[in-house]
């Protein structure tokens, strides 16, 4: 290998600054820093299974976003055979009305910022 | 072989935006919608259109243009001060600038400066929709001209490619909102918000959408409801037993710039 | 070969310098209007495209002229142009950059500009307009590196990059008509709805761009070793003289069919432009100042003797690129809004974020520029 001495000392400055957050979380971090959720829901059932929805939530609010708004549909048939209105403010967030708590802590520390509530109106916190 | 510098940065370049790209086309790709059913007591027809009775539409004279509070306060639309920036769904101009060459130099009296409603034609052959790269604005089956606020990008084509200035934009932030995107109960623009449905945010095109999500429940359009005088009907084009089919019979009427062949589906009954 | 543009004297980096204040003046102006909104621009309701838009147009004009030097040298083996082809391309390919970037500043939503790819709609001019100005810059890329890659081997280009350039040729055409039938496709305004827009674009396309591409030769002989030699400036002029006329025919033909047929949605626009509509003229000085210095220059140009002159070439020149920048880079698109299809007349004029913004984006593109040319002329050792 030709420059040697200069390609493996980049390597490894690179290498430690792409890995500098790990390190800095594991030295100053102020230890388990994951996100405790509240979800407080005012049914018994959500749409789909929690495990779904903790990952697929995502997902299923872009492909009800394109039923309603692009292809006419409004109902939604649950998991159980149950029929929902597809609505963000209107459905998810009747059933979970603490957006704080239930949507922005996670997506604070995974640091997403989705655009939904750019325009979609969240039920009022105390 | 060897590998020297730039090709290497040429490989690398390539495919990280190979990648990049394919990951964006396999989500849309994955879309189902096998789940999905229609509102049940949707408001359905083959071709949505207006009548607007201009001899029963009598603002000023006792009539406090409630259509237009009903449909802004329905939609959460800002109400802008500076007139360029402004933001309107349903607004009023007088006779002669909502239908240019037909402005008689003498004229019936009551249509002389008349101020007249106007709104989105929802055309048969909307030039809004020929022109839009992102497919966020498009015809649906029932006529009605529908925006996706999701998709649009700003690029504003729409705007230029309307003949009745039908579309507004969103020049600056029309909904306050805290950090979290909390609405904010102090509104620059917003006298009152209507929750179940979304405001805007800045950058993209919106205009009239014939209340489309009031018909998914049942209800007629917010102005159609709100006008005290009737001189506002909605119905179905294709079914000739519709009100409005009985109107167009009956009475006069003109569209706005008809000769562009852009079908306007506002009639206007004069 | 790219690493050619970082090695330089001192007036090199201090012009690199320059340029680079200016791009981040622009950057500052831009996250600005990020975050605020394209209301911090002049652009309102009524008119809705303004500066940004118009400079988009412009540099499309100046990237398709590239066609004027490629053509002759590649179709009918000109060559004399042979020292100023790859200046021609490198134009071509910051002017698209520039283009690209305008497009992305007048944007409401830049983040989802990737929309368009994902959801292609071909009955969008627009969409058209990515496709062929990305093509364009991809074309140029190509044959600009492997002709200039060639070059610094001292061996012939391969064999298959002769396709790609006869491509690039009616591909430089396609740019601006595309560009041109995203206005005169609207029913919704009569000021750009006519035939001869296209053409006319192409025609101050070819006076502009390479009335710029003399000037920059004319500079390049003054701070490099670079000398193109007095013929190709010569044809060049040419050049710029028939598509000057070719353009002030056209705006002839437009004004006639307005004014003789008298429809007034057609002549009004002129009149805002000419003499201004009730009272509104912000744009009469601008427009009479276009013509003047028009016509002046044509003149200069027109006569063999002021032409060979390269003093008073590079000022018939300098006419030539101002004229047709404030005809299309201020006025053309503008006017289409003004009055609007309601009739009311809404003036416009950019804010200073605004024309700061599209100064960083020029010195984007003049950054590129001389980054570009710098690699072609220490490649051939002309430096």
């Amino acid at each position: 290998m030709y420059d040697k001495e200069k390609i493996i000392p980049g390597i490894i400055v690179f290498l430690v600054l792409v890995t500098f957050p790990v390190w800095y979380n594991l030295a100053f971090g102020s230890g388990n820093g994951a996100p405790e959720p509240q979800i407080v829901s005012q049914n018994e059932k959500c749409v789909e299974s929690k495990d779904y929805m903790r990952t697929q939530h995502m997902d299923l609010l872009n492909q009800w976003r394109d039923a309603v708004v692009r292809q006419g549909y409004r109902m939604y048939r649950t998991a159980d055979g149950a029929l929902v209105e597809m609505s963000l403010t209107n459905t998810c967030l009747q059933c979970h009305p603490n957006k704080t708590q239930f949507c922005d802590e996670c997506h604070n520390y995974m640091a997403v910022k989705p655009y939904c509530w750019d325009c979609h109106i969240a039920p009022m916190e105390n | 072989m060897a590998v020297d510098r730039r090709k290497f940065f040429t490989i690398a370049g390539l495919s990280t935006l190979v990648g990049l790209m394919g990951k964006e086309v396999l989500t849309v790709a994955a879309q189902s919608e096998s789940k999905y059913l229609a509102a049940e007591k949707v408001l359905t027809a083959h071709r949505w259109a207006m009548t607007v009775d201009l001899t029963k539409c009598k603002q000023g004279d006792g009539c406090e243009k409630e259509c237009i509070q009903a449909c802004h306060d329905t939609h959460n639309v800002p109400a802008i001060e500076n007139l360029k920036h402004e933001v309107k769904w349903i607004w009023t101009e007088p006779y002669e600038k909502a239908f240019p060459s037909q402005e008689n130099e003498f004229n019936k009296e009551e249509l002389i400066h008349k101020e007249v409603l106007v709104f989105c034609n929802h055309c048969d052959n909307p030039p809004c929709v020929r022109v839009c790269p992102t497919q966020a604005t498009w015809k649906q089956e029932d006529g009605i001209v529908m925006m996706d606020w999701h998709r649009c990008i700003g690029c504003r084509y729409c705007i230029a490619a309307c003949p009745y200035g039908s579309r507004s934009f969103n020049w600056v932030e029309p909904a306050a909102r805290s950090e979290d995107g909390q609405i904010l109960p102090d509104q620059p623009f917003l006298k009152k918000v209507n929750s179940a449905f979304p405001t805007r945010t800045r950058g993209v095109v919106e205009k009239c959408t014939f209340c489309d999500a009031r018909l998914a429940k049942g209800l007629q359009p917010a102005c159609v409801e709100a006008c005290k005088q009737g001189a506002l009907a909605f119905g179905d084009l294709d079914d000739p037993n519709s009100e409005i089919r009985a109107l167009l019979k009956d009475r006069f009427s003109i569209r706005r710039k008809p000769g562009l062949g852009t079908q306007p589906q506002i009639y206007y009954l004069v | 070969m790219l690493e050619n543009a970082l090695q330089g004297g001192k007036e090199y980096w201090a012009w690199l310098f320059f340029l680079l204040c200016f791009i981040a003046i622009g950057f500052f102006c831009y996250l600005m209007q990020l975050s605020q909104g394209l209301g911090i621009t002049g652009m309102s309701r009524d008119v809705t495209w303004g500066f940004y838009i118009a400079q988009f147009t412009f540099l499309v004009g100046v990237a398709a002229s590239a066609v004027m030097v490629v053509l002759p040298y590649y179709l009918h083996n000109y060559k004399a142009f042979g020292k100023i082809t790859i200046l021609g391309e490198f134009l071509a390919i910051s002017s698209v950059t520039m283009c690209l970037l305008f497009i992305i500043v007048d944007l409401g939503q830049p983040m989802r500009s990737i929309n368009i790819i994902l959801y292609p709609s071909p009955r969008s001019i627009l969409f058209w307009d990515m496709v062929v100005l990305n093509g364009y810059l991809l074309l140029n890329v190509i044959i600009s590196r492997v002709t200039l890659s060639a070059e610094r081997k001292s061996v012939p280009p391969p064999k298959w990059i002769k396709p790609v350039i006869y491509l690039s040729i009616p591909w430089a055409v396609s740019i601006h008509t595309v560009t041109a039938f995203i206005y005169c496709g609207l029913g919704a305004r009569p000021f750009w709805l006519t035939a001869i827009l296209a053409p006319r674009f192409l025609a101050s396309a070819f006076a502009a761009g390479p009335a710029l591409l003399i000037l920059l030769c004319l500079i390049l002989r003054k701070i490099t070793h670079f000398d193109p030699g007095k013929d190709p400036i010569q044809s060049l002029a040419k050049i710029v003289t028939y598509a000057m006329a070719a353009n002030l025919f056209f705006v002839l033909m437009e004004v006639f069919t307005a004014f003789y047929s008298d429809m007034p949605e057609h002549t009004i626009h002129f009149r805002y432009l000419f003499v201004g509509i009730e009272g509104y003229n912000a744009l009469v000085p601008w427009m009479w100042a276009s013509e003047i210095i028009g016509v002046i220059a044509l003149v200069l140009l027109l006569n063999p003797k002021t032409r060979i002159d390269e003093s008073i070439l590079a000022v018939a020149c300098m006419g030539v690129f101002i004229s047709l920048w404030v005809d299309k880079g201020l006025a053309m698109v503008v006017a289409g809004f003004v009055p609007s299809p309601l009739g009311a007349v809404t003036e416009y004029s950019p804010t200073v974020p605004e024309l700061l913004i599209s100064l960083g984006i020029y010195a984007i593109g003049m950054l590129l520029i001389t980054t570009l040319y710098k690699i072609a002329l220490t490649v051939r050792k002309e430096i």
